[in-house]
């Protein structure tokens, strides 16, 4: 079987330089078994093109460094398979996160942002004592944490929610999963009260207008349709509690 | 006029993973002031991607009933080949239960113990009992005599990284992420920050601090063929020894992970082994008990990384344009094992080789995995050479690890070596004073200018820098890979000296301007080749065999001649790096048989 040739028309824009608008440009790649969006990249730049701006740090969908627009859905590119796909494929970087350049962009300020907006941390009043053992837990709870806690931050839920891109400081899926995750841990003690404060508004889960993006683009396949209603139900009980 | 930003900090830490975060908290708790430095956002570090566990004797499962910290202690010490510092692995093994209990209590959803009976895929009945019930649990991994590695699902260095990190937010602890430190800033005596490149704009900064902590992780990329993340270049190290003055420890002690996934060299944990899974040839045959019949699938990784290459050899590998290789068999464990403590694997499994694990095998090889080698420190973390600078983590050779790390050792070393080192971090910095030379740091962020504008010009050629990174990647590859010979590392340290002339003639093809990838990568490769220079030239004078370091034409260990640490230092100008040798401190375990592998002084095979 010939390989085909794959054309991959890329968005460039260098802040740097901003007297070049900015514009897609065309690279021809020719396909290779099991080519993924990453394997791609790194061949254009390395032969082609050594400007071009892109993120990856795992390649293995662990970290959710390379969340990009792929024919127009936020994908993560390293588990992007070429063969999924016809012979031109085009690449944009995540809407609503800042530019950094070309395909890049600064998921990294934004999430942290959400941590601190979120206070995305155990809060508890007990003290650490290294000679104490570990309070018990339930591996059942453990694994309820896990369910949400595995959130790799890629940003693809924020990139493709409509709220989101016409909010900015909205949420999203992932600032309520984040906090849905505290909310199933016995080890945080914050009242329903206390979280209300934190995703009790429309910057929260009321401005949720339940399209659902959010749910299909996750690439680590969240239940996150399931945690907004988690967290929505709550608050809507601490709401009518106030 | 200056033509950068100027930071100034007690403590600067260089690399925001588990063992940079855990540093930066103690020094945080301290009351000083601390930044940390990142290439990358803190939770995409390559700590994430540990899928594992922490090794923490906390005997707790049922397998790992009476375990102590004296038993981890005999097993890291083996594993290690008798290479590791004894006093330090003590001073671990003692520390990483508070260690685990510790993240426990600031948020890791440990997996717990769940009283009952269960049956084990060779078919032995274990009950885990009531008394235990809900306390962390410990599961198999490589190399230790009992169940200890504790571990979240199958995301335990992401839930590790997440819950650190949380509490670097709660502390308010400043990160600047995208800032790449490309020159530690030095007097001679004492190190006095870095002077650093933004990775969104191409500027340089400089950080002035009382003590700078070098957190870089390891220098998987090196290779061709690695598990590392790709930011894992060994950016810190190059930095250390650029000084000329910190040496680096027991470089050509590389580990080779059993599984590395064909073609794309992502790591299948060795929880797939621990918990059940074993490897099987091209006729489907498990060969792993004919080498190692007491330890199997189980020995650790630099004895079953060598069984496998040994047994490709003999033609039992699979055939395939990416070379031999065999199968990693979990069908077995069934699918709801799979999809839940397993879930991690079969998805890299399923989105990177388009293979079903509940149904089918998956090709694996030995990869790189793991740097044994690093900043060289004394157990308090303190690097030699110079005052103010220390090393953590997977960067550092403080040296737990010796010439081989066992499954679980290295997440456990990030959080203990981040607590008892950021407290000697703290101490130090408490009782320094800030004084530096202004002069000096103009000149150093000056000579950085120059290094990035002469690249930019090509003023001193048009050397293509991904081309000689290609080079050096294969070069060790195939030179300085699992099995090695005296002939094949000359050929590496000759290929490698010509690199490392030619990166001196980089020039750019692009403007360099902005968030320019090339000069990224242009600025670090030179600092690479020394590192890939050092892993050969120690490997290449190491005339014996230990642990993951395997010599052909010298397949025993040699504890008479060779029962001592590499260091090995760069002075300015050098060609090659200047090797020295310091002894292993030995405290309670004399060296010995490890009752596995080919090259204990006893062994039979």
């Amino acid at each position: 079987m010939k390989n085909r040739t794959l054309t991959f028309s890329i968005f460039r824009y260098n802040p740097a330089t901003p007297e070049i608008k900015p514009h897609m440009q065309s690279y021809q790649l020719d396909e290779t078994t099991g080519m993924t969006v990453f394997v791609a990249l790194n061949r254009i730049r390395e032969e082609q093109d050594p400007s071009l701006m892109f993120d990856f740090v795992c390649r293995a969908a662990i970290c959710g460094s390379c969340a990009m627009l792929i024919n127009g859905k936020p994908r993560l590119a390293c588990k992007t398979l070429t063969r999924d796909y016809g012979s031109k494929i085009t690449l944009m970087p995540l809407p609503v996160f800042k530019l950094i350049g070309d395909l890049s962009v600064d998921t990294g300020t934004w999430f942290r942002h959400l941590s601190i907006k979120t206070r995305a941390w155990i809060h508890t009043n007990k003290e650490f004592d290294p000679k104490a053992l570990e309070e018990r837990m339930d591996n059942a709870t453990a694994l309820e944490i896990y369910e949400p806690e595995r959130c790799i931050e890629c940003g693809c839920c924020i990139a493709g929610c409509a709220t989101a891109n016409i909010r900015e400081d909205f949420l999203g899926a992932a600032g309520l999963n984040r906090v849905a995750r505290f909310m199933v841990d016995p080890r945080d003690h914050r009242t329903e009260q206390e979280y209300f404060e934190v995703v009790g508004s429309d910057e929260g889960v009321f401005g949720c207008y339940g399209l659902m993006a959010c749910d299909d683009n996750c690439p680590t396949q969240l239940p996150l349709q399931w945690q907004l209603a988690f967290v929505r139900r709550k608050m809507a009980v601490a709401g009518l509690k106030r | 006029m200056s033509s950068y930003h100027t930071h100034i900090t007690d403590v600067l830490i260089i690399g925001a993973g588990l063992a940079g975060e855990r540093a930066a908290i103690e020094a945080s708790s301290h009351g000083l002031n601390t930044i940390i430095l990142s290439l990358v956002p803190p939770r995409r570090s390559h700590s994430t991607a540990a899928q594992g566990g922490m090794q923490a004797s906390l005997g707790n499962s049922a397998m790992g009933k009476g375990d102590s910290s004296d038993i981890h202690f005999a097993d890291t010490v083996k594993g290690s080949d008798w290479g590791c510092e004894q006093d330090v692995a003590r001073l671990f093994c003692e520390t990483v239960p508070i260690a685990v209990r510790q993240m426990a209590y600031w948020g890791v959803p440990w997996s717990r113990v769940v009283a009952g009976t269960k049956t084990l895929p060779d078919g032995r009945v274990i009950e885990d009992t009531k008394d235990k019930e809900g306390l962390i649990t410990g599961r198999n991994f490589g190399g230790t005599a009992k169940w200890r590695t504790c571990y979240t699902a199958d995301g335990t260095g992401h839930t590790m990284q997440y819950t650190i990190d949380s509490i670097v937010v709660k502390l308010g602890i400043t990160v600047h992420d995208r800032m790449e430190a490309i020159s530690l800033i030095h007097d001679g005596e004492k190190c006095l920050g870095v002077v650093a490149r933004c990775l969104r704009t191409g500027k340089l900064n400089v950080y002035i601090a009382k003590a700078t902590v070098i957190a870089t992780g390891g220098y998987g990329r090196l290779y061709g063929a690695s598990t590392n993340a790709v930011i894992c270049e060994g950016t810190g190290m190059a930095l250390a020894i650029d000084t000329g003055q910190v040496p680096l420890g027991n470089m050509e002690a590389v580990q080779f992970h059993p599984t590395g996934m064909v073609p794309v060299w992502i790591l299948i944990t060795e929880g797939a082994r621990g918990d059940g899974g074993y490897l099987l040839d091209k006729n489907h045959h498990r060969f792993m008990p004919d080498y190692e019949p007491a330890k199997k699938d189980l020995a650790s990784r630099d004895v079953v990384s060598r069984r496998m290459i040994q047994h490709m050899r003999k033609g039992l590998g699979v055939d395939s344009p990416y070379g031999p290789y065999l199968w990693l068999d979990i069908r077995h464990l069934g699918a709801k094992h799979i999809n839940t403590n397993l879930r991690e694997i079969a998805n890299i499994c399923r989105n990177f080789a388009g293979v079903d694990p509940i149904k089918e095998l998956i090709p694996v090889r030995p990869t790189q995995h793991y740097s044994m080698g690093g900043v060289r420190t004394n157990i308090d973390g303190a690097a030699y050479g110079l005052k103010g600078l220390f090393a953590v983590g997977e960067a550092s050779c403080w040296d737990l690890h010796g010439f081989n790390r066992l499954g679980g050792n290295s997440l456990a070393e990030t959080v203990v070596m981040g607590m008892v080192v950021g407290k000697r971090i703290a101490e130090y910095a408490l009782g320094a004073t800030l004084e530096y030379s202004y002069a000096l740091v103009e000149e150093k962020a000056k000579q950085q200018q120059e290094r990035i504008d002469s690249l930019i010009a090509c003023r001193h050629g048009r050397e293509d820098v991904f081309k000689i990174r290609q080079e050096m990647e294969e070069t060790l590859m195939d030179y300085v890979g699992i099995f090695r010979t005296g002939p094949a590392l000359q050929t590496a340290v000759d290929r490698l000296q010509v690199l490392h002339e030619r990166s001196k003639h980089i020039g750019l093809r692009t403007s360099g301007v902005g968030a320019n990838p090339e000069i990224t990568a242009a600025l670090r490769l030179p600092g690479m080749i020394r590192l890939a220079l050092t892993i050969s030239y120690g490997a290449l004078q190491r005339t014996e065999s230990r642990g993951s370091h395997a010599r052909e034409d010298f397949p025993k260990r040699d504890d008479a001649n060779w029962l001592k640490r590499t260091l090995a230092y760069w002075p300015d100008g050098a060609v090659l790096p200047e090797l020295k040798y310091e002894p292993v401190t030995i405290t309670e375990l004399p060296p010995g048989d490890r009752g596995y592998g080919e090259s204990s002084a006893s062994s039979k095979n």
